[in-house]
């Protein structure tokens, strides 16, 4: 089959859904691969580049979109500016359309797809399953969208982001706050990390934390019952009022504090949460910055406009929405990746023939139409990205769950009084020698118990080796009997001195050896 | 030599040797702490031959002689890989000496007249010391032809083995009345006989039908088992540095046995009745597990690639890379990496290898400096830091279904968890299983590659490729 690559036509949108090297790779699974002339080069990949790798590059938009049987695109499909069509009426049956096409938000689109017999996957709805993760498309344009939003606030933002103590002056790292730890959040928390940054993060889902934490990062915890902020899919959900209120407390405290704000809280299909108010911005330091990576729906913060930076209360609001097209050689690469791995699935013989296989979870997630017929929503996904009860801790909680019967709280003193009496039973018939030794003994096991319990785990070999070699003190119980007049008595305790003398001197003579290797 | 001096010897020789154990807590003590062992074997060797025996010194000298002539060549000679199977024929030695010792003790009546209870006493200790004694000899001869792949791993089962095992044990307590009654009239003998042979028929039972995965609670199991036999001992010859002693290797052993079982999330009952993995519950490990042909392999030079433009790397080595004597050409590898920035750590899982931390032994032999060598709790939370983990002939320990399926065989083990890594680069033969049995979705995820074949070959191609 044929795949065509339209030039995105939307303004300022410099990404392109296909890159020579992952034309290359397109071949290998047996497509014929074409792409209009000069699609990729705001991306900076030259026409030559793609011919190079063997794409057919075509100049009439026209003739591409007729002529291919699968369409790759990023941006849903728009009306050209110039030749004023849409692509979509160029669109036949047993067409397929792949791009991100926002079905929930895009019906009108949805249904004319449907109406012109074509089949069409979204890229924004395949499932956020760990099998499905080298497809995913958002979680890829987030990571860009989190790194570059670090970029726009290192642009306008005065100071460095690194402390340093210079002979012209103490400089102190920049605060940054990051709203909403997802794949963009993590994102913008390691690329400010790395500048050299201090990184608070605060997310409504507690189970980021560890996340957030393992990115060197803080996290900033609400004291509130815990409510638990995920919803489906590894989203966040909407969060009851007084939740609200303490998280935007927080954030009042914050915004005084730190130098960059970064939100990134998006709930699907729903306007972007206000979380930054417009007293929390006047309260900021002047000079300050907010990123709002939320700006295409809403914004996190209303101050914010779309598309654009602007200056209000002293405090520089970024509002850009296509921070991943500002990265467009990157964007172009990770995106046409996640469309090979897609057709790579869809495409099992690898024959350059594409299979619709509706009972493939992913596949059959990513579908909106197929072949007309509307296919979306799909139904609910079985595993989420970040399942909100761990299977494991589950596990571990079914297994120690018999364990945890309520004890009485004196049960513990059984044994003890059964240990009691046995002693007392045993202290009123043995002899006192034989209570003299057991009294040794026990005392030696604590003793034993407390001294071990130490070791560290390194050396338990060392360990085992030496106790080895002294449990061979057995050998004193033979030399005390070799004097005997049995000879049978004689043999057999010579037999024993010579054995445990193998052992004395072999185990501590390996022990040696073994702790002379290590070394630091 | 006075009474009075042996014992302020022993008493010596056991505070020597709570040092010693003391002392090999920590890196830095630990040589002094074997010496300390020494001291006090020699310090109680000294004092026991020269106060107490008054006859055949020469015997005596002959079989110290010729036992630590022996001792000490095998010592030199034996492989760190091997140092399993030496632990264990080291321990089967202590439990026949245990024997040999009870037998003796059995034999010679010239002791003191006693009364009645404590002659009773006396022969409980008698009979219970070679009890435990043959156990120790029968299981670590088992452990030893097993840790050295003269017999199978699998655990031999035979039907109806807890019946056969209490049936044995009922006998011993039996045949234990038997023997104190005839002991009583200087009798007996039969009843001994009897019974050592059944507690080395039990140990052999025992071992074999534990797995090869579960082979370092084995290991520290019978440690603790030559320590108590030689408690055993220490009451039966009224001797309180047997007893001292014996306490403290028992105990020691037993604490091993319970850190091992821990890391492996199992109870200790469950290990010694054995059985792991032989019994596949459900289709849970299938669950989880994509198709096979998600699996990603690579060639050694793409692997040398990852390791050359990573920041982070974790080796996390396992019992496939003692097999392939591997460690030598793994610190090579370390080193040329560390030269070029990179950080490497190794990870190491308690129970990677057969023996408790034997890992850490062979990366010892390897020159590797055991600053940059991690238990696993110190390292599992920095993976996401990490760039790229190597596997090295482990399975279990790395298997994310112990997490991930709650009715896998493993579940609820604690496993190193190179998958929050970037990528994992997994050096393997095939793809079978590990000894638990269970397959491993590590190998399906996204960020895992394959690197098949030998370990060792695997490894020599890697360095190539990186100088």
């Amino acid at each position: 089959m044929k795949i065509g690559v339209p030039k995105e036509i939307e303004e300022g949108e410099k990404r392109v859904a296909l890159t020579p090297e992952a034309a290359h790779q397109l071949q290998k699974l047996g497509f014929v691969v074409a792409i209009e002339s000069k699609a990729g080069e705001e991306a900076n990949f030259s026409d030559e580049a793609y011919s190079q790798a063997g794409v057919e590059v075509i100049s009439d938009p026209q003739k591409l979109w007729t002529s291919s049987d699968i369409i790759l695109k990023v941006r849903p499909p728009k009306q050209h500016p110039e030749l004023g069509f849409y692509g979509l009426e160029l669109l036949h049956k047993g067409q397929i359309l792949i791009s991100f096409l926002y079905p929930a938000q895009n019906p009108e689109l949805l249904q004319e797809l449907s109406d012109r017999g074509v089949t069409a996957l979204s890229m924004d709805s395949v499932p956020r399953i760990s099998r499905a993760q080298k497809m995913d498309a958002l979680s890829s344009m987030a990571n860009i969208a989190g790194y570059r939003a670090v970029v726009e606030a290192a642009q306008h933002f005065g100071r460095f982001f690194t402390g340093q103590i210079t002979a012209a002056g103490k400089i102190p790292p920049a605060k940054v706050l990051v709203i909403g730890a997802g794949v963009a959040g993590l994102a913008a928390i390691g690329a400010a990390k790395s500048m050299g940054a201090v990184v608070r993060a605060f997310d409504t889902r507690p189970e980021v934390k560890e996340q957030v934490e393992s990115m060197d990062a803080e996290f900033l915890m609400l004291d509130f019952d815990d409510e638990d902020g995920s919803g489906e899919g590894g989203y966040a959900k909407t969060m009851s009022p007084e939740f609200i209120k303490a998280e935007m407390d927080l954030f009042a405290s914050q915004a005084a504090e730190v130098d960059i704000i970064i939100t990134t809280a998006l709930i699907p299909g729903r306007a972007a949460p206000e979380l930054i108010t417009e007293r929390m911005v006047a309260n900021m330091k002047p000079g300050s910055i907010i990123v709002d990576l939320a700006a295409e729906a809403g914004g996190n913060c209303k101050l914010t406009e779309a598309n654009k930076v602007v200056v209000k209360h002293d405090v520089t609001l970024i509002g850009y929405t296509n921070l991943p097209s500002r990265l467009a050689a990157q964007s172009s690469q990770l995106y046409a990746t996640n469309l090979r791995h897609l057709l790579t699935d869809l495409c099992p013989e690898k024959n350059g023939e594409i299979v619709v296989d509706m009972d493939d979870e992913v596949i059959r997630g990513a579908t909106v139409v197929n072949s007309g017929e509307i296919t979306w929503p799909p139904p609910a996904p079985r595993i989420s990205l970040a399942p909100k009860e761990d299977v494991g801790l589950k596990a571990k909680e079914a297994l120690s769950q018999p364990e945890e019967k309520p004890a009485h709280p004196l049960a513990f003193l059984i044994p003890l009084v059964l240990c009691g009496l046995g002693l007392f039973g045993l202290g009123t018939v043995a002899p006192p020698a034989f209570i003299g030794h057991l009294s040794v003994f026990v005392l030696s096991c604590f003793i034993g118990y407390m001294v071990i319990w130490g070791v560290s785990h390194s050396l338990h070999t060392p360990l085992m080796s030496v106790t080895n070699a002294i449990s061979s003190i057995i050998v004193i119980g033979a030399i005390i009997q070799v004097s005997s007049s049995s000879p049978v008595v004689v043999a057999l305790s010579v037999l024993a001195i010579f054995i445990t003398s193998i052992n004395i001197v072999g185990g501590f003579a390996v022990t040696q050896r073994m702790l002379r290797m290590f070394r630091k | 030599m006075s009474s009075g001096v042996i014992t302020a010897s022993y008493i010596g020789a056991s505070a020597l040797f709570i040092l010693a154990l003391n002392g090999l807590s920590h890196q830095e003590t630990a040589r002094r702490g074997n010496f300390y062992g020494m001291l006090g074997m020699g310090l109680a060797l000294f004092v026991t031959i020269f106060g107490l025996v008054t006859d055949n010194q020469f015997l005596l000298i002959i079989g110290m002689v010729l036992g630590g002539g022996i001792g000490w060549v095998l010592a030199k000679r034996v492989e760190m890989t091997h140092m399993p199977e030496l632990v264990a024929i080291l321990h089967s030695l202590v439990g026949l000496a245990a024997v040999f010792v009870g037998y003796a003790n059995a034999l010679d009546h010239g002791g003191a007249a006693l009364t009645d209870i404590e002659k009773t006493i006396h022969a409980v200790e008698t009979y219970i010391g070679i009890l435990i004694g043959a156990v120790t000899v029968a299981g670590s001869v088992a452990a030893y032809l097993k840790l050295s792949a003269k017999i199978g791993g699998k655990p031999l089962q035979l039907p109806g083995r807890h019946f056969l095992n209490l049936g044995l044990l009922i006998a011993s307590i039996w045949l234990g009345f038997v023997y104190v009654e005839g002991a009583a009239e200087g009798g007996g003998l039969a009843a001994l006989v009897i019974m050592t042979l059944i507690a080395l028929a039990f140990g052999v039972h025992m071992v074999v039908a534990i797995g090869g995965a579960d082979m370092p609670v084995v290991v520290s199991m019978l440690n603790s088992y030559s320590g108590w036999a030689a408690a055993a001992m220490g009451f039966m010859l009224g001797n309180d540095l047997l007893i001292v002693v014996g306490a403290l290797v028992g105990s020691s052993g037993a604490i091993l046995s319970y850190i091992m079982c821990k890391a492996m999330n199992r109870k200790f009952i469950n290990v010694i009745l054995g059985g792991f993995g032989t019994k596949p519950k459900g289709d849970g490990s299938a669950a989880v597990v994509g198709d096979a042909g998600d699996v990603r392999s690579i060639q050694s030079e793409e692997a040398a690639d990852l390791l050359k433009n990573a920041k982070e790397v974790m080796i996390i080595p396992g019992y496939g890379m003692a097999v392939a004597q591997a460690q030598h050409t793994v610190y090579e590898i370390s080193k040329k990496l560390k030269s070029s920035g990179v950080n490497v750590r190794f990870g190491i899982h308690p129970v990677a290898g057969r023996m408790p931390g034997h890992m850490n032994v062979l990366l010892a032999e390897a020159k590797v400096p055991y600053d940059i060598v991690y238990e696993m709790d110190e390292v599992n939370e920095d993976f996401p830091n990490v760039d790229v983990s190597v596997v090295i002939g482990a399975n279990d320990i790395v298997n994310p279904a112990a997490q991930e399926v709650p009715d896998s065989p493993i579940a609820g083990m604690p496993v190193l968890e190179p998958w929050n890594g970037k990528t994992t680069i997994v050096l393997k033969r095939g793809m079978s299983t590990g000894y638990a049995g269970v397959d491993n979705p590590l190998f399906y995820k996204e960020n895992s590659r394959m690197l098949f074949g030998d370990a060792k070959d695997s490894v020599d191609a890697i360095l190539k490729h990186l100088s």
